[in-house]
This record gives C-alpha cells, structure tokens and sequence, in this order.
C-alpha cells in the first residue's frame, strides 16, 4: 500500500465534507440530547482536510501498520472526531446516532478500546501532545515515515504538562510531528484571554523552538497549504494555530461560550441543519441508512 | 547477617538483559539515571534510551505514545512522583486504554531514609491497585526484583514494579520460582499465616522463626503480586491457620492488607492484622531506624501474630 490519504479530495470536495461533518455534528448531538457543539462544529475544516486528503491511514484496518497517527488531545470535541471517522469508513455511520448512549459504542469521550480508529482515550486534558510526542519519537527511532498529529485545544495550553510536552518536542527536534490548535479563543467558562491569557501563544512555541504557523482555520487552502508546510518543515516540530469561531458557521453560534458544552436543543438544532441546508428528519435518515 | 542487595540494582540489571534480548525495549527516566539504576541500560542502549528531564507526567503519557507505535516502554522515577503525579496520566492514558506500560518506580517505602516523607512512597500500592488493567508487583529482593521486571515484558499492559533504595536481605534465588499473579509459600506452618510483600517478606521469615521457638508455626506468604492477588493461595492459608497476619511497608490504608481483606472476608473470614505504617507520613532518619519508628520490623509482626491468635482462640471458644 502506497502512502497516501485514501481520498485525496480536492478543495471544493473538503469544503463538501465540512458541511457533511458538520450536518453529522448537530444530528448526533440532537439526537443524543448531550454533549459539546461549538468546538467540533469549528473543528470541521480542519478536520475535512486531515481526514479527507491530508493523512494517510486504512480505514478498514485502523491498526495498518503503515499509519499516520492522530491524537484528539481534546477529547471532548468527539463529535467531530466521530463523524470525521464514520465518514472515513471505521465504523457505520448509523453509529453517530447512539453517541453517549449506554447500546452505542461512542463515549461522551473517546475510548480506544471501545472505538476502531481511536489510538487512546482521552478525556483530561493536557495529555494528547505527549502521547504523540512519544508515538513520534517512536516512530523516529524507527525510521518510520509516518506522521503525528496532535489535535489541541488553546484552553488545555493552561495544563502544565502540555508544555512539559512542548519543550520535549522542541528539545528532541521532532519534525515528524505536527500539533494542530483549535484556537477559538473559548473555554468553558468564557473566553481564553479572560479566563487565563495565553497570547502570545506563536512567539511561546517559538521560543520553544517549534515552527509556527498561524492560519485561518476555515480558509481550506490556507490549512491545506499549512499542512504541507509542516510536512516540509525538517529539524522541527510544527504547530498550526488556526484561528478558528466557535460554532462555525450556524449564526446564533457565533463565538458563544455558551456552545462549548452543550448540545443543541430539538429546535435550536433545526435551525442549524437549516442554515446547513438540510433538516433533522433529512440527515438523521441518511445517518441511520449507512 | 543475610547477604544484602539493593532491589533497584534487580530493576537495572533486567532492563539490561531485556534490551540485549528485545529490540522494542525503550527505558524512559525522568532525571534518575543512576539512582533508578537505569544507568546500565542506558549505557549499552542509548539509542533506545530517552531523558524526560524533571517532567513525570510527559515521561507517562509519552510512554504511552512509544507503545501505540510497538515499543515497551519500562519508565523509571521515585514511586512517589510515578504515581501521585502522574496519577490521571495513568489513569485515563495508560489504563484505560490498555497501553502497554511498565513503571518502574523506585525509593519505595520509609527505608529510604534520611530524603523524608516526600520521597518515602507509601501510598502508591493503593493507587495502582484500584486502576482498572494495572498489574501491580512489590517484589522482595534483588533477585525477584529482576524476574518481575522480565516478567512485566512479558505480559500486555501496564504495570506497576515497585522496589526501594537501600541494601536488603536476600531472600530468593535465581531458582526461586517466579510467575506473575502467584504467592510462594516460603515457609510452613498451621498455626497463623504471615502475608507479607516487599523487604517486610524477610522480617516475616525472621519472625516466623522466633515464633517456632514459642512452639507457634507461622506459614509465611511473600505476595509479591499485589495485584492480580493469588486468591486460591490466601484462601488456603486462612483455612489452614485460622488467623492472618498482613506486613508491608506501605500505609495500612488499600495495600497489601486491603487486598488480602477483600479476599478473604468473601472466602473465608478469619481474624486478621496489619503490619503497616499506620496513616502517618514518612520523616528523615536512618532507614533501620525508621523501620523501627514506624513498626515495621519482624518484631511488630511478631507482636500482631501474638494478637491475631488470641483472637482466634477467643473464636474457638
């Protein structure tokens, strides 16, 4: 098998499975009447092109091991990596519509040993990027061309042990290993410069000798580009900060904190399937059918 | 006097042997080196040795990320900070996955001496014990400190090798059986049963031989698997002697004398005491001095199987 993403869609494709992810995103989240909104909905471009061009892996054998890795250090944005892995083709996607139900396989928050194409659980916060860390450095002593990715939110930069995990990377040159932040600027309880100032987050990883790259996390070319960038970056681990809108793009979602945990009521998810140009009846049926 | 050897020195002379015989062996450290005794791997592997640096819970969670790609990863630091630090790293990265980690954790018990309570684990049994898939072993001395070490390569998912600082005595041999999961009764007897782990394994066995002076047989039980417990073995004992008594070098609170107590109230409840260090933190001193101050030597094992068979005649009345 070569090493290639087994779709390789081109930008309008990815900006097809976007709006497909985040159709998949509220339909679970109604249909579970449980779990966070606005971080996977924000997520889903990115998560579009990590997904559908970008990494390489086999969804019928999650354990091929010729993989790219990825690591959702935040594990509460399961929504997206859900749907992003039942679009892939690891489970059915009929699946999304028992997340967080006691007959369903789809924890409130990730578990490996419950969910094929999820590498570890998580949960807590702050540990995603050390995990990768060691898988890259892993996959280094071995000579292996994969790829890792660590899927960060800019809230859990207030845990101590990611930037334990920061300095390792930087310290052990590990070009093979990428950190992607989310980086809506909110956390539960407001937003991140209120509750906790983390800017200026690039000149931080700088400092810590990383490559960084700031982007538009909902301009496609721009991730893509960023992306590749990265791949090409040798001598050191690259962190895309991609500047991202909670709840993107339903509009009473905009940048509300409010959205980080909670899921969509009956109604409220209508109206967002709505401006999705579809409706709950609608995409729960193509849910349920595959 | 026995002959003496560090425990430690068992850790770092296995991970030596494991990384001559298997390639997927990686050693973490988090700026131990020579005092886990991770020194000897270190200096004969050091493309599969990595330096965390003062950083636990990095060293954890990338241990786990080293065996998502096939290697095993034996990590080492104090128990103290594998543990309590690293404590949701552990949890929900290691366990709850199912990773295939291995924890070395070192300076275990009051022995270490003169460091003080904040490097005398004494509580991290009980942590390791209540996870979900963790495996936890306290071996007794040098050598079964190195054949625990093989064994936790041999089996999947994490686990937990506690050993201490100082010199102890040695108690078994290269020949000495050793498998995960299994006690060793090392000495007979029907009159009460001594459980014990770790160098309170040797203190038993010196009590054991006293209280046949008094005419009382003592059946002596090195559990160096704490968990998974050896149900069958303990259960056994029970029945034979009528009266248990427990020793470890640990608080009395969720270690090897809650384990045993969890068995046995099911199968067969019979009189029981604990040899342990009673819900107190640990303090500077000389590690025999300690043992001493915190009661844990052969004679407060002695003194609680005196106790633990009055308690069984007043039943049999």
């Amino acid at each position: 098998m070569t090493r290639n993403n087994p779709f390789r869609f081109d930008l309008d494709q990815l900006k097809l499975k976007a709006l497909d992810l985040r159709r998949d995103i509220i339909t679970m989240l109604v249909a579970a009447q449980s779990g966070h909104t606005g971080g996977p909905m924000d997520f889903a471009d990115l998560a579009s092109a990590l997904f559908f061009h970008e990494m390489v892996y086999d969804p019928r054998q999650p354990k091929w091991p010729g993989r790219d890795m990825w690591f959702f250090s935040m594990g509460h944005v399961t929504p997206i990596h859900y749907s992003a892995l039942a679009e892939a083709g690891f489970f059915p996607l009929k699946d999304l519509m028992k997340f967080r139900k006691l007959d369903g396989q789809l924890q409130g928050h990730p578990s490996s040993l419950d969910t094929p194409g999820v590498e570890v659980s998580s949960g807590s916060l702050g540990q995603g990027l050390s995990i990768a860390f060691g898988a890259a450095y892993g996959s280094r002593m071995d000579s292996h061309p994969r790829r890792v990715y660590a899927l960060l939110s800019d809230g859990e930069h207030e845990e101590g042990s990611t930037w334990e995990a920061i300095m390792a990377a930087g310290h052990y040159q590990l070009d093979n290993l990428c950190a992607v932040v989310d980086y809506n600027n909110i956390q539960i309880d407001g937003h991140v410069e209120d509750v906790m100032g983390l800017a200026p987050l690039g000149d931080k990883y700088r400092a810590f000798r990383w490559h960084v790259i700031e982007i538009d996390g909902h301009d496609m070319k721009a991730v893509l580009d960023a992306f590749e960038e990265a791949r090409n970056t040798k001598g050191k681990p690259t962190v895309i900060l991609a500047r991202t809108v909670m709840g993107y793009p339903v509009s009473f979602m905009l940048d509300k904190y409010e959205w980080h945990g909670k899921p969509p009521k009956p109604e409220e998810g209508e109206r967002a399937l709505t401006e999705l140009g579809t409706t709950y009846a609608q995409w729960a049926d193509r849910l349920l059918k595959n | 006097m026995p002959a003496m050897k560090k425990t430690r020195e068992g850790f770092g002379r296995a991970l030596l042997e494991l990384g001559q015989t298997n390639p997927d062996i990686v050693v973490l450290v988090g700026d131990l080196t020579d005092s886990t005794m991770v020194s000897f791997f270190a200096k004969e592997f050091p493309e599969r040795f990595i330096e965390m640096g003062v950083a636990e819970q990095n060293m954890m969670t990338a241990a786990a990320g080293l065996s998502l790609v096939g290697k095993i990863p034996f990590l080492a630091t104090y128990g103290a900070f594998a543990t309590c630090r690293c404590a949701d790293q552990i949890r929900v990265t290691v366990c709850y996955s199912d990773l295939n980690v291995k924890i070395g954790g070192a300076h275990g018990g009051i022995s270490v001496g003169p460091d003080g309570a904040t490097h005398q684990a004494l509580e991290e049994i009980a942590m390791m014990r209540v996870l979900p898939n963790m495996k936890v072993i306290v071996p007794c001395d040098y050598e079964e400190t190195r054949k625990a070490t093989l064994a936790a390569a041999d089996v999947w998912g994490p686990v937990y090798i506690r050993f201490g600082r100082e010199d102890v005595p040695v108690v078994t041999d290269p020949s000495t059986p050793f498998e995960l999961g299994r006690g060793l009764t090392l000495r007979d007897g029907g009159d009460v049963a001594i459980v014990a782990c770790g160098v309170m394994v040797y203190e038993a066995l010196q009590a054991a031989e006293a209280l046949a002076k008094e005419g009382i047989e003592a059946r002596v039980i090195n559990i160096h698997t704490v968990k998974p417990i050896d149900r069958p073995l303990l259960t056994q004992a029970a029945e034979d002697c009528g009266a248990v008594v427990t020793a470890e070098e640990h608080q009395i609170h969720g270690g090897l004398g809650s384990a045993v107590a969890e068995v046995l109230v099911r199968t067969c409840p019979v009189p029981m005491e604990f040899v342990a260090v009673n819900d107190r933190f640990g303090q500077s001193g000389k590690p025999a001095e300690l043992m001493a101050a915190f009661g844990l030597t052969s004679t407060h094992i002695i003194a609680a199987a005196r106790q633990v068979l009055t308690r069984k005649m007043a039943r049999s009345y």
